[in-house]
Formats: structure tokens, C-alpha cells, sequence
């Protein structure tokens, strides 16, 4: 039914050259069978008149223009997806691997999906309790945002992301959770890490996953999560369930493009980055969000190492440019053994505002989080300050700030990796450490919030 | 119609042969699904075709029809409150009718066929008209008259018009030209790329009211005018670019969102329709047009979306409107450019922008401008251009950038320091600045007041000494400072913290007009006068800066705008307290 040719020409990378071909489409799926009887697959990311050049998702090791016979299989890179789907483990080419029994595929699904229109978003405006302050107090989730969490290499990254799917919820109940979950590229004990912590508390009954390890091929790591997006857009958008979806780690995917790019000879942009690697990201960011009259939703959580701990390097700077906000750790804190480390001033969430505030969290919300911030910052730099010319150069009342400034770090950001605040006691903590400061300081708060809420407490 | 065969698919670059008599940039439709695209270079049999749709699913051997038709965008009644993609698909109406998702070859007309609109002329049967005349109006929204106007190249007698309900396709006007009797409707097709013509530009007159203070009070632009604000991630672009689509005093809006995100443009979607026009009363959506095409769309119609929504700006600057586009981001733009460029092999330029990226960026801000607009009646129109850039990781030095701050003429550089203290609007103020405060100077001392230039002057000069005074202070401590520097200190602050930094999600400081502008920066200056004089008298700073009337001054902000009066009590009170303080001290 399906051709088979032998005609295999070059071998770059991960790309092959297919000649003398016909009838052939961008984005056709191929099929790879070596003479030892090994099967692979890849895509079509080029075409000419007689020539395919295909990309081979489990790698081209192996190949060669001998042993292979190529079939072109007329549709694009499709997943299987049926209800059936949630508490299964697959592998980065979409392969269980949790021993259990094939699942009955309801339907099939191109991964790449299809960008959503703009008109049929809605605004996301949920506010997601994550039990932790530094999250739910000063940058908020809410339901349908992407929020990448900023790390650099030994930064407890995977603790934090464990820590929020465990601990999310939404202030109601009665509704429909799943967390999708995509590796790419981390180590053994890290993706075991997160595995037995999902089947600890149970998440694992509600989670799909796709494991992706770092000695496996890097090429599959282009589509791992596309496939689990496509899985959460099924179980959010047919399925009526709110998915969280966690992506770890991203600067992993961004190599497996950049590899791709050089075997391809492009012209680079920035530090060897292909230039169209924004728009690429932005096909998978954006696939979180909320359509209007449908009850799921999807929130992603994209976990990428910033090399060399600069977020100026083209994966944090392009990724930062497409998410709404960014949550950042921070080595200082980290050393200083401050859990999480989130360094609140350059972590962001773009979508806040329209989620806290009276009847979401408090009315005070608002104007705590800015005055916080504003005092935090202060007293940060009034400590810089006291460091190169010593504490006599400031004034009393800046002294009061790095004295906030510290405890701030302490008992508003510190906390332990099981402890669930509820918004409330994120709020009251906030208030307490604001009794440091004198009155008259807190600017950036309305004076109805402050008689009722602010006690000063001398230290 | 010339049918041709692709010869090669790569992402969004179509390659097809046999198009003989096609011209360079015109629109093709591809493969047997009949994707959109246009011609963007030709190499003896070869021509290259730029694809709006994602490709997935074409091969070679499929075929390509000519259109023989530049890519064109349809201006008439009906664009007020739409929202487009970047080739000017109707969203709403996509959604309406193919679902949640943008599928492949959606094909719906870009304006409302159905609709009647109530069209009164304004000229008289046997009137000689040209291009330009206004031939009739429709009430297209609350807020905008649409003008009918006499398309290029049409001139001679009206045979025929009339009042009536119709349709934008039914005729409303017959017009001898050349002999030939013309059939008039009320749509005109214009090709993207060819900027609209216009009797003549003129200088710029008045600012664009933003009701932004740091951009009115220091950095202005005006109506016709040109501005860019760069900046990274998260330093406020976009809110930037909302305010100003939210509150210039522009009569048409059109914001182009440009390979951003999706739920930016749902936030835009969400609130204009709920907010009020200053000016009017009227909701903001009744002057809004929008183009969105966001950075998961295809990236050829990204860079169709800046032509695109700028034709439709010139359209209606054409009928005598002062309007404001904005452009968030143009570095999307850039790269959509890159993108293409790149698949097309051509010699890269500088991080692989190609050769042509300064002509393009220049040229799209060309089309901005105060005009005297085609038609006998001489009126005027005018076209203000707002463009966010992007620079990767913030560096200024990026070929976008250069090449932008090259054609624009105000500068609102964003400052990350600035964004993460929660300074926000986060324009730097050291570094931004503005070519305009000529026009806008004569401006303001004439509709707000004569000590406009002056004040500005002033608190300027005070910024400038805070940041050299703060430099000092990080060497040698705050001690060394005399009383005065001290003064200059506490009332730069003031200047930051109750002029500049302004707050765009409190629906009481979100708009300021420029008499307010004047009257709080005034009395912060003004105050500062009167606690020199203090000084002089041997006066403690402390005790200046603990009266009670700074309170007020700090809170200004929040004084309606139909209170005003209010700024002689705080003055008056401010007065009072530093003469006490200044007659106590002398008395001991
Ligand atoms: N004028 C402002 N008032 C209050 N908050 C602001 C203002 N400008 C920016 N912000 C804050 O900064 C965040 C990022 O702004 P945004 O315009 O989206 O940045 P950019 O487009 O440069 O990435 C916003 O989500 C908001 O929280
Ligand atoms: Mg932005």
C-alpha cells in the first residue's frame, strides 16, 4: 500500500536524505525499518520534487543508506488518545512503558494541533492556591497561564515543581484535575524523583507522563511535548478537566532544535540559536490557556536551567518573552538555605491582577504585594549600600527596611517543602513583617486597608 | 489565470513553477487546500511563495493558482470593533463559523456583507468630484462617521447618489469618469504594501495626549508622530502600548499585536468594550480596530500584520482622523522577516536580519505623518506611529533597535532596575527622550499654561542632580550631603514616587490630562521653592519634610479630574505650614 524505498542518500545528524521520492507532503510521518528489524520514525521537514529530507525522531544511529527501507505514511505525527490515557507513563517516542496493557486509542490527534484564536480566548483570572508565599503573595498563578520557573543547574527546581502539583488547588471544589507531565532530557533520578512522588500522594492515578532521559535520543525531545500538549488540550478542552502541565527541561528541548539547525546548515541568530526559535517556543507556550464556553483549562509550568545562571541567554530571554511572567530561583538564596530560593524581584506574574483581590483572595491583596515588593527592594539596597560604607551611613528608618528585608527572606519566602499556606496566612505574614516599618512609610497602600490590617510591631 | 506546480515545501516557503505572468507580490493561492500566499521573489521559472497558513500536508506536483492580485485589504463600513489576522481574516467571525482553533484555508470576506448601513451623501448629483472627495457618510459607530470617499483615479460628474439603507457592495454613487459610467460602492480594495496617497504633509501641530504623565510632562509625542519603546521582557511594553490604545486622544485606534501573546489580545478583547472614552463617554471599542496575530499563528501573516493594520490607518487618516497605531512588537515583525528571508537563502546581515531590515523598518514609519488629506476640501488628517520593540536580552545594540531609533523621533527606553522595584510606568528618565518638546511646548503654554516648558525644565534639572547625587552617595554615605542636596534628594523622590511612577490598574491614576499633569508637578515644584527659602532662614529639612501637606501633595494623583480646585487648598495649606515653620524657627 505504501511505497517502500531504499534510496537513503545522506546522513546528517539527525536528518536523512530520501531521494527519487513522489507524492510526498511537508509534515508526512516516515518510517525507518533497519535490516535488524528496527523500526524508527521522523517527519518530513523538507520536500523537493524527488527529494525528502526527514528528520528521525529516535536519533539516526545505526542507519545507514544500506539497511534502511523508508515508507512515507501520508498524515502527520499522530498520538492516540482516549480517557483511558490518564495514569499512563510513555516514553519519548509516545510508547508506554509502564507495563501495563495498550490503551484503545478513541481517536487520533495531530500533535502540533492548531494555534487557538485569539477571539475564542478567555481571559484567565483563577487564582490557584499553591500553598507558597512567595508564589500565591507576590506573583499569583492563575488557571490558564504558562509560568516558567527560572533555574540554574543544582537549584531544587524539580522539589518546587513537585511541591505545586501536589499542592494546587482552586478556592472551590468539585472539579476535574489532571497533571501532564514532560521530560526531556533529565537525568534518571530526577524523573524517578518526580514518579515516586506522584505515586506517593497518589497524583499518579491523575497524571500522564512522558519521559524523555537523557541518554535517549535528543531528537525526540522536539516532539515530547507536543505530544503532551496535545494530551492535555483532549483532557482540557473534551474531557472538561483543568490540566497542569509540567515541562522539565526546556533548555534541553532548545538544544535538540538547535542541533537540528546546524545539521541543516541554517543561519544562526543569537550564540548559534536558530532565529526562528521564538516562534517556535511560542507553539508550544501558547497551547496553555481558556476558551470561552469550555470548562477545562491548561496551566503550564515550564521548568528550563539557565545556563550559566544568566537569563539573558536566548532560552530564558526568548521564553520570558512568550510566558506570562517567570518565577526565578536564585544561587544567593539557595546558598543562604532559603526554600525556595524564589528571588522575588525580577519573578513576575503577568496575569495577577485580574485574579486576586476581593472575592478571589482578599481585598488587600493588591496593595500588600506592591508594598511588599517596594519595601523588599528598599531594603535590599539600603543593605547593598550599608555593605560598601558601612550600616552608620543610613538613616534610621532605612535601617528599618533591611531589617524587614531580612526577615522578609526568612519567615515570608522560607518555608518547608510540605508546608501548604493558605492564602490567608500568606497574607498575615505579610502584614506582620510590615509592622517593622512605621506607618507613614507605606505608601503604596490605601489607607483603608492599613487601619484595618496594620499593627506596628516594634522589634 | 495561470496555474503552476510546486516544486518544493520548506515550513512556510512554497516553491512552484509555470506561474508565467505572475507578478513579484502577488497573491497565489496553494496546493489543493488553496492556502494564502504572495510571491515574494522570482528566479527565471521560480517563484517563491510566502505562505499565510501552516504548510503541513503540501507536497510537491500540487497545484498553485495566480490571482493576479496584490495582496489587498478591504476598507469600508464594518472595520470599527472588528478584530483580523494579519492577511484580514475576520477572527470573530472565523470563530463563529469553524471553531475555537484557526483551520487551514479559512476563507471568510474581511467585512460584513449582509449589513445595512444608513448612507447620507454629501455632495449633489452633477457635482464634479475627485479622488479624495467625500461623496457621503455612514455611521459606522457611536463615536466615528465613516466618510465615503472618491477612489483613486475616479473623476468627473455624479450622475447619481442618493440617502438610503444598503448594503457596502449595492451602489450609492454612479460617476462619469472618462467617459465611462462608474459604479460606486462603499468598499475600496488597496494592496498592503503601497502607502495611500496624500495631498501633502504638513508639520507636526499638538501632542498626542497619552494621559501618561512621564510621557506627556517629558517625553511627548505628537499627532503624526513617530515613538518607539524598547525594553526586555516584563519592563511594561505592552502595558505602554495598552495605555495608549486605552487613553491618547487619537479618534482611530488601531492596535496590531504582532507575533505576541494570545491572551494579551483577549485582555484588549475583555476591557475596551467596558471602559469609557475621556472624551466622549463612549466605549473605547467604538474607535478600535484590531489585528491579531499572535506568535503561534503563521509567521508570513505576522509579517503581513504591520502592513495590513497600517492600511487601515492611512484609510482612515484619509477622512480628515488623527490616528494612532500601535505595534507591539515590531521585533516580531523583524523576525517574521528573518524567517522568511532565511528560507529563501539570501545573504544574511547582521544576527541574520537581511540586508533590507533598516529600508523596511524605516518605511513602515514613513507612513506615519500630518497630512492634508486628498479631496478638494483640504481638511487634514494624521497618523501617529507607537512601536514596542524587543531587544534580545535587553541590549539596546540588537540591529532592531538601532534601526528603529535611526527613523523614530521619541525614545521610552524601559528599564529593567525600574520594572523589578515596581517603578512603573518604567521609562528611564535619564536616558529616554522626546524631539517633539517644541511643537508640544507651544502647545501646552498656550491650552494648559505659560509655565509648562519651565516646570519640566526644572524637575528635570532636579533628576538629573539626584542621580549624581546618588553616585556620590554610594561612595561617601549620605552624611557628607549639605541641607540643599539633601532638599534635591527628598524632592526627586517626590518627582519619582507622585509624578512619574503612575499606576495603570488603578482606575483613579490610569489617566491623567495635561492640566492635571501641570498642576501636580507644579506644586512639587513649588514646594521645593518655598522649602529653599525655608532652608535660607535656617529652617531644618526634617521639619520641612514632616509637614503636613506633603501627604496631600503625595496623594494627588487621586484628586478627580472635575476637582481640580483642590491643587490652591494643598498649595495654600503647603504655604502656610513652611511659612510657621520658617517664622517659628526665627522667633527662637
Ligand atoms: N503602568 C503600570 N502600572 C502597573 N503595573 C505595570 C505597569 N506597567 C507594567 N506593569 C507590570 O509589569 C508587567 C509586565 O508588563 P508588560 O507590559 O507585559 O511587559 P513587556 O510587554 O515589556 O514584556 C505587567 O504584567 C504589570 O504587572
Ligand atoms: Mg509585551
Amino acid at each position: 500500500m505504501y511505497k517502500e524505498y531504499l534510496t537513503v542518500k545522506d546522513i546528517i545528524g539527525p536528518l536523512m536524505f530520501v531521494e527519487d521520492v513522489e507524492g510526498i507532503t511537508y509534515g508526512e510521518l516516515v518510517q525507518v525499518k533497519l535490516n535488524n528489524g528496527d523500526v524508527r520514525y521522523g517527519t518530513v521537514i523538507e520536500v523537493e520534487e524527488r527529494l525528502a529530507l526527514v528528520q528521525v525522531f529516535e536519533g539516526t544511529r545505526g542507519i545507514s543508506p544500506e539497511n534502511a527501507k523508508v515508507k512515507f505514511l501520508r498524515k502527520g505525527l499522530e498520538i492516540g488518545v482516549s480517557p483511558d490515557i490518564v495514569g499512563r507513563i510513555f516514553n519519548g517516542s509516545g510508547h508506554l512503558i509502564d507495563g501495563r496493557p495498550n490503551i484503545i486509542p478513541k481517536k487520533r490527534l495531530n500533535i502540533h494541533g492548531h494555534p487557538m484564536n485569539p477571539y475564542a480566548r478567555d481571559y484567565p483570572n483563577e487564582f490557584i492556591q499553591t500553598g507558597i508565599s512567595a508564589i500565591d503573595g507576590l506573583n499569583p498563578l492563575v488557571r490558564g497561564q504558562k509560568l516558567p520557573i527560572f533555574s540554574g543547574s543544582g537549584l531544587p527546581h524539580s522539589r518546587l515543581a513537585a511541591q505545586i502539583a501536589r499542592q494546587s488547588k482552586v478556592l472551590k471544589t468539585g472539579e476535574k484535575f489532571a497533571v501532564v507531565f514532560a521530560a526531556m532530557g533529565i537525568t534518571f533520578d530526577e524523573a524517578n524523583f518526580f514518579i515516586s512522588d506522584f505515586k506517593r500522594t497518589g497524583a499518579i492515578e491523575r497524571a500522564v507522563m512522558f519521559i524523555n532521559l537523557a541518554n535517549d535520543p535528543s531528537i525526540e525531545r522536539i516532539t515530547v511535548p507536543r505530544m503532551a500538549l496535545t494530551v492535555a488540550e483532549y483532557l482540557a478542552y473534551e474531557l472538561d478537566m483543568h490540566v497542569l502541565v509540567i515541562m522539565v527541561d526546556m533548555t534541553n528541548y532548545c538544544e535538540a532544535l538547535k542541533e537540528i539547525s546546524a545539521a541543516r546548515k541554517e543561519v544562526p541568530s543569537r550564540r548559534g540559536y536558530p532565529g526562528y526559535l521564538y516562534t517556535d517556543l511560542s507553539t508550544i507556550y501558547e497551547r496553555a490557556g481558556r476558551i470561552k464556553g469550555k470548562k477545562g483549562s491548561i496551566t503550564q509550568i515550564p521548568i528550563l536551567t539557565m545556563p550559566e545562571d544568566d537569563k539573558t541567554h536566548p532560552i530564558p530571554d526568548l521564553t520570558g518573552y512568550i510566558t506570562e511572567g517567570q518565577i526565578m530561583l536564585d544561587r544567593g538564596l539557595n546558598g543562604a538555605e532559603i526554600y525556595p530560593p524564589i528571588d522575588v524581584l525580577p519573578s513576575l506574574s503577568r496575569l495577577k491582577d485580574k485574579g486576586i483581590g476581593k472575592d478571589k483572595t482578599r481585598d488587600d491583596h493588591a496593595d500588600l504585594l506592591n508594598q511588599l515588593y517596594s519595601a523588599y527592594a528598599r531594603g535590599k539596597n539600603a543593605k547593598e549600600i550599608s555593605v560598601v560604607i558601612g550600616e552608620s551611613a543610613l538613616s534610621p528608618v532605612d535601617i528599618l527596611f533591611v531589617n524587614f528585608s531580612e526577615r522578609f527572606e526568612k519567615e515570608y519566602i522560607c518555608q518547608g517543602e510540605y508546608e501548604d499556606r493558605t492564602i490567608e496566612d500568606t497574607l498575615n505574614i505579610g502584614w506582620k513583617l510590615l509592622g517593622i516599618i512605621p506607618r507613614a512609610e507605606l505608601k503604596r497602600i490605601r489607607p483603608e486597608y492599613i487601619e484595618k490590617y496594620y499593627r506596628e510591631t516594634p522589634i | 489565470m495561470s496555474e503552476g506546480k510546486i516544486i518544493k515545501v520548506s515550513g512556510p516557503l512554497v516553491v512552484a513553477k509555470g506561474l508565467k505572468g505572475t507578478k513579484i507580490y502577488d497573491m497565489v493561492r496553494v496546493g489543493n487546500t488553496r492556502l494564502f500566499g504572495e510571491v515574494i521573489e522570482i528566479r527565471g521559472n521560480d517563484y517563491s511563495i510566502q505562505v499565510y497558513e501552516e504548510t503541513e500536508g503540501i507536497g510537491p506536483g500540487e497545484p498553485v493558482y495566480s490571482t493576479n492580485e496584490p495582496l489587498m485589504v478591504e476598507l469600508g463600513p464594518g472595520l470599527i470593533g472588528s478584530i483580523f489576522d494579519g492577511i484580514q481574516r475576520p477572527l470573530d467571525v472565523l470563530r463563529r463559523d469553524l471553531g475555537d482553533f484557526i483551520l487551514k484555508g479559512a476563507e471568510r470576506p474581511s467585512l460584513d456583507r449582509e449589513k445595512k448601513w444608513h448612507f447620507s451623501p454629501d455632495v449633489q448629483i452633477n457635482d464634479e468630484v475627485s479622488p479624495g472627495d467625500i461623496l457621503g457618510t455612514v455611521k459606522e459607530s457611536k463615536l466615528i462617521d465613516h466618510k465615503l470617499m472618491v477612489p483613486e483615479g475616479v473623476k468627473g460628474k455624479v450622475l447619481e447618489i442618493s440617502e438610503k439603507d444598503t448594503t457596502i457592495e449595492e451602489t450609492i454613487a454612479k460617476i462619469k469618469s472618462d467617459k465611462k459610467v462608474l459604479n460606486i460602492n462603499m468598499i475600496q480594495k488597496w494592496s498592503v504594501r503601497q502607502p495611500r496617497k496624500v495631498a501633502k504633509r504638513i508639520p507636526p501641530e499638538a501632542p498626542l495626549v497619552t494621559g501618561q504623565r512621564v510621557i506627556d510632562m517629558f517625553f511627548p509625542v505628537v499627532k503624526g508622530g513617530t515613538a518607539c519603546v524598547p525594553g526586555p521582557f516584563g519592563s511594561g511594553k505592552t502595558v505602554v502600548q495598552h495605555q495608549l490604545a486605552k487613553w491618547s486622544d487619537a479618534d482611530i485606534i488601531v492596535y496590531i499585536g504582532c507575533g505576541e501573546r494570545g491572551n494579551e489580545m483577549a485582555d484588549v478583547l475583555l476591557e475596551l468594550p467596558e471602559l469609557k472614552d475621556p472624551k466622549t463617554g463612549e466605549s473605547l471599542m467604538e474607535r478600535t480596530v484590531l489585528i491579531a496575530n499572535t506568535s503561534n499563528m503563521p509567521v508570513a501573516a505576522r509579517e503581513a500584520s504591520i502592513s495590513t493594520g497600517i492600511t487601515i490607518a492611512e484609510y482612515y487618516r484619509d477622512m480628515g482622523y488623527s490616528v494612532a497605531v500601535m505595534a507591539d512588537s515590531t521585533s516580531r515583525w523583524a523576525e517574521a522577516m528573518r524567517e522568511m528571508s532565511g528560507r529563501l537563502e539570501e545573504m544574511p546581515g547582521e544576527e541574520g536580519f537581511p540586508s533590507y531590515l533598516g529600508s523596511r523598518i524605516a518605511s513602515f514609519y514613513e507612513r506615519s505623518g500630518n497630512v492634508i488629506c486628498l479631496g478638494s476640501d483640504n481638511r487634514k488628517g494624521n497618523l501617529s506611529i507607537i512601536g514596542a520593540v524587543s531587544p534580545p536580552g535587553g541590549d539596546l545594540s540588537e540591529p532592531v533597535t538601532q534601526a528603529t531609533l535611526r527613523v523614530v523621533k521619541v525614545f521610552w527606553g524601559l528599564d529593567d532596575k525600574l520594572a523589578s522595584q515596581r517603578h512603573f510606568p518604567a521609562i528611564d528618565w535619564m536616558s529616554s527622550y522626546s524631539l517633539y518638546h517644541d511643537v508640544v511646548d507651544e502647545y501646552a503654554s498656550t491650552k494648559v499654561n505659560p509655565g509648562w516648558k519651565e516646570i519640566r525644565r526644572e524637575a528635570m534639572e532636579l533628576l538629573k542632580k539626584e542621580s549624581e547625587l546618588e553616585e556620590l552617595i554610594r561612595f561617601v554615605g549620605i552624611d557628607t550631603l549639605s541641607q540643599n542636596d539633601r532638599l534635591i534628594m527628598e524632592v526627586s523622590k517626590m518627582i519619582r514616587e507622585d509624578f512619574l511612577r503612575q499606576n495603570a490598574y488603578d482606575t483613579r491614576d490610569t489617566y491623567t490630562s495635561l492640566r492635571k499633569e501641570y498642576l501636580m508637578l507644579d506644586l512639587i515644584i513649588k514646594f521645593y521653592h518655598k522649602a529653599i527659602n525655608a532652608l535660607k532662614s535656617n529652617v531644618e529639612l526634617n521639619k520641612i519634610m514632616c509637614i503636613l501637606s506633603k501627604e496631600d501633595i503625595s496623594s494627588a494623583e487621586f484628586i478627580p479630574e472635575d476637582q481640580l480646585f483642590k491643587f490652591q487648598d494643598i498649595e495654600r495649606k503647603m504655604i502656610h505650614e513652611i511659612d510657621g515653620i520658617t517664622e517659628n524657627s526665627l522667633g527662637t
